[in-house]
């Protein structure tokens, strides 16, 4: 089994009411499934413990055989580098290097870089052309797409993307997913997608809803 | 990794290479007005160790003659057949290059020729026509001389050295010693001096004028600025460091959401900051370099004014200067960093990754609070404060105080400007200007610190100079001075004076211990010259006319301050001889006490003391006629100095004074307006946000750019209102407390309004022209840019 959480528990301080109330879901390799919710529901809070960047109240999750509850932030970092790749609906690539750049930097990272991966990844995305450009030089679709390929180029197990295509409009959304989906196939990783859209998450094989805090 | 995660951190600096330079530019700066003010210290202290080194002064006890006359070699061989291990030295001046002569064979080891030539041999110095030993630039200077000249670098500056004997036949003064170097190793049996010889006096080691103790304030005044100017580059660096890592912000939360841990990072940005440190130490310790050299000349003309200390004007490459240049650029970055870095070290991981430029500043309470303190603390201190260190604590809690308090000020100056206002675009002009302060507050402190400097410098030497030539036209009043070589030619002054001029004033002074202070003491004839002239700072009524009947004496403001005394204070100026303070007289310039008694008592308590100096009265009109009949009597017309000429040199040595801290200031009002010009040119880019909303509302560029420049020069006039009190009170400090404690008097605060104005002019104009950079740009800016503002927020 490749990401197995059980009963995990978050809430924030100054908050009375908790975000995740006893959360348990498992997912297999090469799985891949659709987090559903309304705003505040505890999606994107799931989503950032299954990644290493939030640790639990209660529960624990476990990726890969690894439990991530006794990791410190080195131990967490690590499983980042290494296991987990996370696609933000910012994006968040790197202003000030190239998209060669941002492509290889999470690969480079783990030390898993090869540029060969990184050239096809970059021409099945369609960024050949943008290569040198900086990613201010482009839209949002193609910053989300060198995103994309920055996470796939570092051969992640589990590919967690948080609203991946919330900043684009209806038709580069579909693209960008499509090939999303196809890519993360290809490598053989699990994929979680939090997404508000019903019609991106009946893509996807299997789906579950939040509502305040609890799976139903 | 490590390489990976720095040249994602050096990428920034790549595609933001203004902010680099920025960076950069204001830690060299900084490093370079540090280092220089260093290296020229360095220097001095290098040549007064050198001459230490070589003519032992400060380190051995001295015997000099009671009249401060020339000692005899008959004295000077009985006392050696008496036991006491002295050594003879003799010395004089030729061609303005000081000589010394040394007898190399009684004077203490690694002193003079035996230490300065190394492989120096000895038969040649001793014998023949001897040899000169003195740097090669001395060397130069000197005329053709009957010895043979050799290189040594290691004599003090401007000085040579030679054998006794050499000496006394090129300064035409056979048989004469000027003093005898006591030995650390004296028999235990000698008798005592006042047995051998009554006539001589011995003064401990350190006793008398150490021009290195003497110096030190100076120096410690050019540290002092050296600080202020490194403080003010900080400044800059400061706001270039907290800029990137707020705009870092987010890539700083990428990579870590990519994987790198926190500790790690932060080590590798520290190691980043530390690589930009270094090489822009570098440059600055280079550039310190090209300033010390060029200071050089004007600091070691204002050490040999004020002190008659020898300074080399040459500059020396030191590796203790160079590695204290790289140490506090190191130093002021980890300082300047640190809040930054602390803040990123506990920046939760998913924090708002925005960068938060605008809310750069401390928070406003805190930092007002902190600003009182301080400001408080300076109050204190000037209070209650003692000593020279108290006076900088207190320049240094007032000027940090000062520049804190300037964001606070400015918020609620501008919070009550925004009021009145009544069109939509002027509420928005002050709303805004108002959110530009965070940003820009470092830039305007720096400024306002830099004006202040200005203000509080310009009034203390523009007050030092009204003083001083009205100090001089007191203090000069006859219309020629002239200066003799024996009692042979002071008889002939004498019989001049009688035929053709009004009155004579012999000069009659005597250097002796009064108070446990080494003082001059003078013998003042009873003239109306005097009388009509001088003017007290304190004074018993009548002081000339009890001073002539001999009822007590005159003393300077350095004796008055430092030996504690008062008017009416018994002061003992020879053994028996006790007398009352009559009068505190002002006396600018000179570092050390002096006492003037009436000229019948003077001669009285020290009839040995022959005039070599008078003052002569005459007519303006009749002085031509007055210096023919000197220089026909056979007085040299270089011994023969009229009042205009003397004036003229004194003030000159005084200009020369302040030349160093003049162009420290100058420098220093620079370094602020390149702080503005870089602050503005930053956040040009991150106005955008803001400015394009405007824009769409139907603000053309062009009056955007306009009202950016305004913003700048209104924000600078602010300041500078803020940096007039400031810097005024400054000029107090200086004055009051600083100036006193290092110089020992105390000089009247006069304001220069004009000057303040034309200084306030130049800030504005700096600002206008930093400022007009970017509003030029901005006003360039194409509207798909602007729309780019709303694309990136969809």
């Amino acid at each position: 089994m490749l990401l197995e959480v059980q009963d995990v528990t978050k809430s924030y301080p100054g908050t009375e009411t908790a975000v995740l109330r006893g959360v348990s879901l498992t997912l297999d390799a090469g799985g891949m499934l659709a987090l559903t919710g309304e705003s505040g529901s505890g999606k994107s809070t799931l989503l950032h413990l299954i990644g290493g960047l939030d640790t639990a109240d209660g529960g624990r999750v476990c990726i890969d055989g690894t439990d991530l509850t006794p990791l410190d932030d080195s131990g967490r970092a690590a499983l980042r580098r290494g296991t987990v790749g996370v696609i933000f609906q910012q994006f968040n690539l790197i202003p000030s290097l190239t998209v060669a750049g941002n492509i290889a930097f999470q690969a480079r990272l783990a030390g898993r870089h090869d540029p060969a991966r990184d050239a096809n990844l970059a021409a099945r995305l369609g960024l050949d052309d943008h290569l040198q450009k900086y990613p201010e030089q482009l839209s949002g679709g193609q910053q989300q797409r060198v995103a994309i390929a920055r996470t796939l180029a570092a051969g992640p197990k589990l590919v967690l993307a948080d609203e991946p295509t919330g900043n684009l409009d209806e038709s580069s959304s579909d693209a960008v997913m499509a090939l999303l989906q196809e890519l993360v196939a290809e490598t053989g990783a699990g994929l979680i997608l939090v997404t508000h859209s019903e019609r991106l998450a009946a893509r996807l094989p299997r789906r579950l809803h939040l509502r305040a805090g609890r799976l139903t | 990794m490590n390489r990976v995660i720095l040249s994602a951190l050096l990428s920034h600096w790549r595609r933001n290479p203004l902010q680099l330079i920025t960076l950069l530019a204001g830690l060299a700066l900084a490093t370079a007005l540090w280092s220089g003010v260093q290296a020229i210290n360095a220097e001095a202290r290098a040549s007064y160790d050198a001459a230490a080194a070589t003519l032992g002064e400060g380190r051995y006890a001295q015997i000099t003659a009671r009249d401060g006359g020339a000692i005899s070699h008959d004295t000077y061989v009985a006392l050696r057949r008496a036991g006491w291990a002295v050594s003879p030295v003799i010395e004089g001046r030729i061609d303005g290059v000081r000589l010394i002569g040394l007898e190399p064979l009684t004077a203490p080891g690694g002193l003079g020729p035996v230490r300065a030539g190394g492989g120096a041999d000895l038969g040649a110095f001793l014998s023949g026509k001897g040899q000169i030993f003195a740097r090669a630039d001395t060397l130069a200077r000197l005329p053709d001389l009957e010895a043979e000249p050799v290189t040594a670098p290691d004599v003090a500056p401007n000085t040579a050295l030679t054998d006794i004997g050499v000496a006394q036949r090129l300064l035409d003064r056979p048989g004469q010693i000027d003093r005898l170097i006591v030995l650390p190793d004296q028999p235990l049996t000698q008798p005592p001096l006042e047995q051998v010889a009554p006539d001589l006096i011995c003064s401990a080691p350190q006793a008398g004028g150490d021009v290195a103790r003497l110096t030190d304030s100076f120096h410690l005044n050019l540290t002092a600025f050296g600080l202020l100017s490194f403080a003010v580059g900080l400044f800059i660096v400061q706001g270039a460091i907290g800029l990137a890592f707020e705009q870092r912000r987010p890539m700083v939360r990428t990579l870590r959401a990519l994987g790198v841990p926190l500790r790690r990072l932060i080590v590798l940005m520290a190691v980043e900051l530390a690589l930009l440190a270094l090489i822009a130490g570098g440059i600055g310790v280079a550039l310190g370099y090209v300033i010390a050299a060029a200071l050089l000349p004007d600091v070691a003309a204002t050490l040999r004014g004020l002190y008659g200390a020898n300074l080399s004007g040459q500059l020396n490459l030191r590796p203790v200067w160079w590695l204290s240049g790289l140490g506090i650029a190191l130093g002021g970055t980890a300082l300047a960093a640190s809040g930054a870095l602390w803040s990123l070290a506990r920046m939760p991981l998913l924090s708002g990754a925005q960068p938060r430029a605008l809310m750069m500043a401390r928070s406003g309470g805190g930092q007002a609070a902190v600003a009182t303190l301080l400001l408080l603390v300076a109050a204190g201190l000037a209070l209650w404060g003692e000593g020279l260190l108290a006076g900088f604590a207190m320049l240094g809690a007032l000027l940090i105080g000062g520049a804190l308090v300037l964001p606070p000020v400015l918020g609620l100056v501008l919070r009550w400007a925004e009021r009145p206002a009544r069109s939509a675009t002027a509420e928005w002009f002050w709303a805004d200007t108002r959110q530009q302060v965070p940003g820009l507050s470092l830039a305007l402190m720096a400024l306002l610190l830099a004006m202040a400097a200005n203000v509080g410098v310009s009034t203390m030497v523009s007050s030092f100079r009204l003083t001083f030539t009205g100090f001089l036209d007191q203090r000069l009043a006859s219309e020629l001075y002239v200066r003799v070589e024996d009692a042979a030619q002071a008889e002939v002054i004498r019989e001049v004076a009688r035929d053709h001029a009004d009155a004579l004033l012999p000069l009659l002074s005597t250097e002796r211990q009064v108070a446990g202070l080494p003082v001059e003491i003078y013998g003042a004839r009873d003239h109306a010259t005097y009388r009509d002239n001088w003017q007290f700072l304190y004074a018993v009524p009548d002081p000339w006319e009890r001073l002539a009947r001999g009822e007590g004496v005159l003393i300077n403001e350095q004796m008055f301050r430092r030996a504690g005394l008062e008017l009416g204070s018994a002061v003992t100026i020879a053994p028996g001889t006790r007398l009352p303070v009559l009068g505190i007289y002002g006396d600018y310039g000179n570092p050390i006490g002096q006492v003037i008694a009436t000229e019948p008592l003077f001669r009285d308590l020290y009839p040995e003391v022959t005039a070599l100096r008078f003052g002569l009265r005459s007519d303006p009109g009749q002085v031509p006629a007055l210096r023919a009949a000197l220089t026909d009597a056979g007085i040299p017309q270089a011994a023969i100095t009229d009042q205009a000429a003397l004036k003229r040199m004194s003030l000159a040595v005084f200009e020369r004074t302040f030349t160093v801290t003049t162009a420290l200031n100058v420098l220093t009002l620079a370094v602020a307006g390149f702080a503005i010009l870089m602050s503005l040119l930053t956040l040009a880019a991150m106005r955008l946000p803001q400015l394009a909303p405007v824009w769409a509302l139907g603000l053309t560029r062009r009056s955007l750019a306009r009202l950016d420049l305004l913003r700048a020069v209104v924000l600078a006039a602010l300041t500078a209102a803020l940096a007039l009190p400031l810097g005024l009170a400054l000029a107090w400090a200086l004055l009051a407390v600083v100036n006193v404690e290092a110089f020992g008097w105390r000089l009247p605060m006069y304001l220069f309004p004009l000057d303040y104005l034309r200084l306030t002019g130049l800030a504005l104009l700096a600002a206008a022209l930093a400022a007009s950079w970017p509003a030029w740009r901005l006003s360039r800016t194409p509207p798909a840019q602007l729309l780019g503002v709303f694309r990136n927020e969809r």
